[in-house]
């Protein structure tokens, strides 16, 4: 589906109140959205609300061979998938250049940083490691799909936690949660992506831009960095020129920012830790609102099967029996195996009745020929052999 | 002729929320015990001219799992979904047009077929769509005693002997579509329609309560 094309009137609009310090749905220049991180039922589960954009990130995990470059480090694989859900633009199974610059983004922000211990995920050197797969599930896409993606990442990585393996000479073990508790994987910082947009060639800087701010942009910046104030990767897009002054001012905000979304990730995780630890049911049905009038929920209830036995009784009784005996199987002509009756009967009948007319023409054929040996005994008296033979054939087919 | 006990048949907690995402035309979320899966709707819209329909409105159902890329389990189960939208939607009023149908798995524990009917006729209703009638899923296991459970979970999905899941209409309590796994007997089989037409009750009786509040002015 194509996009809806952005009015005139809306462009100016929105770029007119930049202009004027206001944005659309009253925050200031550098507010960002509410961010709410929920988890799921199971280890590695994490949903994050950026406003009203929605991602879900989910990481598993398996035993793959190591890269060969590389024998005995893990490997961390992330894909973003734009699911046609979020926005009617996105199509499925096909790379868009969107879903490649937020792949690769993230790619440079948790990967290259060296964010999670590999090392640790080799199970036994050169053979076999364990492969982590992180993925992004855009749901809803009300704009800066990459910071709320980077948040979700990371903090489902955070949260996951990895079978226990043992080796015992060749023999690989590798326990159930039952048996042995699951491990968490060692992360060693969190990076997190802060975008900045500009407008009117970089006069103007807004941090989070909403989906139809990121519509009017001329340009953008995207700053990952770790609560240590450390810089894992920059990266400007739009084709903007900017100043040195700016790139700087824009780091300061991120280091602000990124503190922020630390503690807040950081605090949801530790609740989670916490009802876990306490047995409580945890996960996306737990965090169904309850006080919006579009959700509801019930208990457990029960169905009744009072007469359901009656029921299925009188159907069957009803219903017609099917013949129970399979007769065997017959062989009509070599090579050919039939089983039951042929239900081309009436046909065969038909293939007779035609059978018998053939005979009676045949018999009459015989009768006529018997005429015409007459007949011929009669040209024979009358000697008069010519061609005309043939045209007393002719007659021996009357009409009648 | 061999029966199964059906003693204790009961739905797990069941909830939904509509009206969840903004983009979507329609949205709902779908939970089941701890199945749930989160499903929008886009449409009536422009069309492909490739899969254009001259005298409907042409319909497609995607299905993403948590993991990976969709596979052939998705697919069959699309397919079901998709059948069954088709049965009850009005599609001959948008001739020329396209509806889409996403379905996220959020997570699974079972009767998950199901979760993506419920969630689908949830996101139709919210996006407004006009149908013929309301559909619900119901699953049914057969456990290897002949117990009959009904909405199981995924263990028990995995103890069990057979798997069913029917999609009931609202008007007639009719069959839209089934899907079956396992060995049964007609008479199981049956037992399993009835059970389910019984459950769709509660489901049904669910559905309005909740279309009931959403239009209500206090909660």
């Amino acid at each position: 589906m194509k996009e809806t094309p952005l009015s005139n009137c809306e462009r100016d609009f929105l770029l007119k109140a930049i202009e004027e310090k206001k944005r659309l749905d009253g925050r200031q220049t550098y507010d960002y959205r509410t961010i709410k991180v929920t988890f799921g039922t199971d280890y590695g589960c994490c949903f994050v609300d950026l406003g009203k954009t929605r991602v879900m990130a989910q990481v598993s995990c398996e035993i793959v061979a190591p890269k060969e470059s590389r024998p005995n480090e893990g490997i961390v694989f992330f894909n973003i998938e734009l699911s046609p859900m979020a926005s009617p633009t996105f199509e499925q199974g096909r790379q868009s250049e969107l879903s490649v610059k937020l792949n690769r983004q993230l790619e440079r922000c948790l990967r290259n940083s060296k964010c999670i211990d590999t090392e640790s995920l080799c199970v036994v050197s050169g053979e076999k490691v364990w492969q982590i797969r992180v993925d992004v599930h855009v749901l809803n896409h009300d704009g800066n799909l990459m910071d709320a993606s980077s948040i979700a990442a990371i903090t489902a990585l955070c949260h996951f936690r990895r079978p226990d393996v043992s080796t015992q000479g060749d023999e690989i073990t590798v326990y159930s949660p039952e048996e042995r508790d699951p491990i968490p994987l060692s992360v060693y910082h969190m990076p997190i992506c802060v975008s900045f947009s500009f407008f009117q060639q970089g006069t103007y800087l807004l941090v989070d831009p909403c989906e139809r701010e990121e519509r009017v942009m001329d340009g953008l910046l995207m700053i990952a960095m770790n609560k240590h104030r450390e810089i894992c990767s920059i990266q400007s897009s739009g084709g903007i020129m900017l100043l040195k002054e700016q790139v700087m001012r824009c780091s300061k905000i991120a280091s602000v920012k990124v503190s922020e979304i630390t503690e807040l990730v950081g605090k949801a995780l530790e609740n989670d830790r916490k009802a876990r630890k306490a047995g409580e049911k945890c996960g996306f049905a737990e965090s169904l609102p309850q006080e919006r009038i579009t959700a509801l929920k019930t208990d457990k209830t029960p169905v009744e099967a009072m007469d359901v036995t009656e029921k299925v009784d009188d159907i069957i009784q009803k219903a017609e029996v099917p013949p129970l005996s399979v007769p065997s199987p017959s062989l009509p002509v070599p090579g050919v195996g039939q089983v039951g009756q042929n239900t081309w009967g009436l046909d065969e009948e038909e293939e007779e009745e035609e059978e018998g007319e053939e005979d009676r023409d045949s018999s009459g054929e015989e009768e006529e020929k018997g005429t015409k040996t007459q007949k011929e005994k009669d040209k024979d008296e009358v000697v008069e052999l010519s061609d005309s033979e043939e045209e007393e054939v002719v007659i021996l087919h009357p009409d009648t | 002729m061999e029966a199964c006990s059906i003693s204790n048949l009961k739905l797990r907690e069941f909830g939904c929320e509509q009206s969840l995402l903004s983009r979507p035309d329609g949205s709902a979320s779908f939970i089941q015990g701890d199945t749930s899966v989160c499903a929008g709707v886009y449409g009536p819209a422009e069309v492909k001219v490739s899969k254009e329909i001259y005298d409907r409105a042409t319909l497609e159902v995607l299905i993403q799992p948590k993991v990976g890329l969709a596979g052939v389990r998705e697919r069959s189960q699309e397919q079901c979904v998709r059948e069954t939208c088709e049965a009850s939607l009005l599609l001959s009023l948008h001739p020329r047009s396209s509806l889409t149908l996403v379905l996220q798995v959020i997570h699974d524990d079972g009767s998950l077929l199901s979760c993506f009917l419920n969630a689908a006729c949830m996101a139709l209703m919210d996006a407004g769509l006009p149908m013929s009638c309301l559909f619900c899923g119901v699953t049914c296991a057969i456990s290897a005693d002949g117990q009959i459970v009904t909405d199981p979970t995924a263990a028990q999905e995995k103890e069990s002997r057979a798997l069913m899941t029917f999609a009931i209409d609202s008007t007639e309590r009719n069959i839209l579509m089934s899907s079956t796994k396992g060995s049964f007997s007609v008479h199981e089989l049956q037992q399993c329609i009835v059970v389910s037409q019984k459950a769709s009750e509660k489901m049904f009786q669910f559905y309005r309560d909740s279309v009931k509040r959403r239009y209500s002015k206090y909660l």
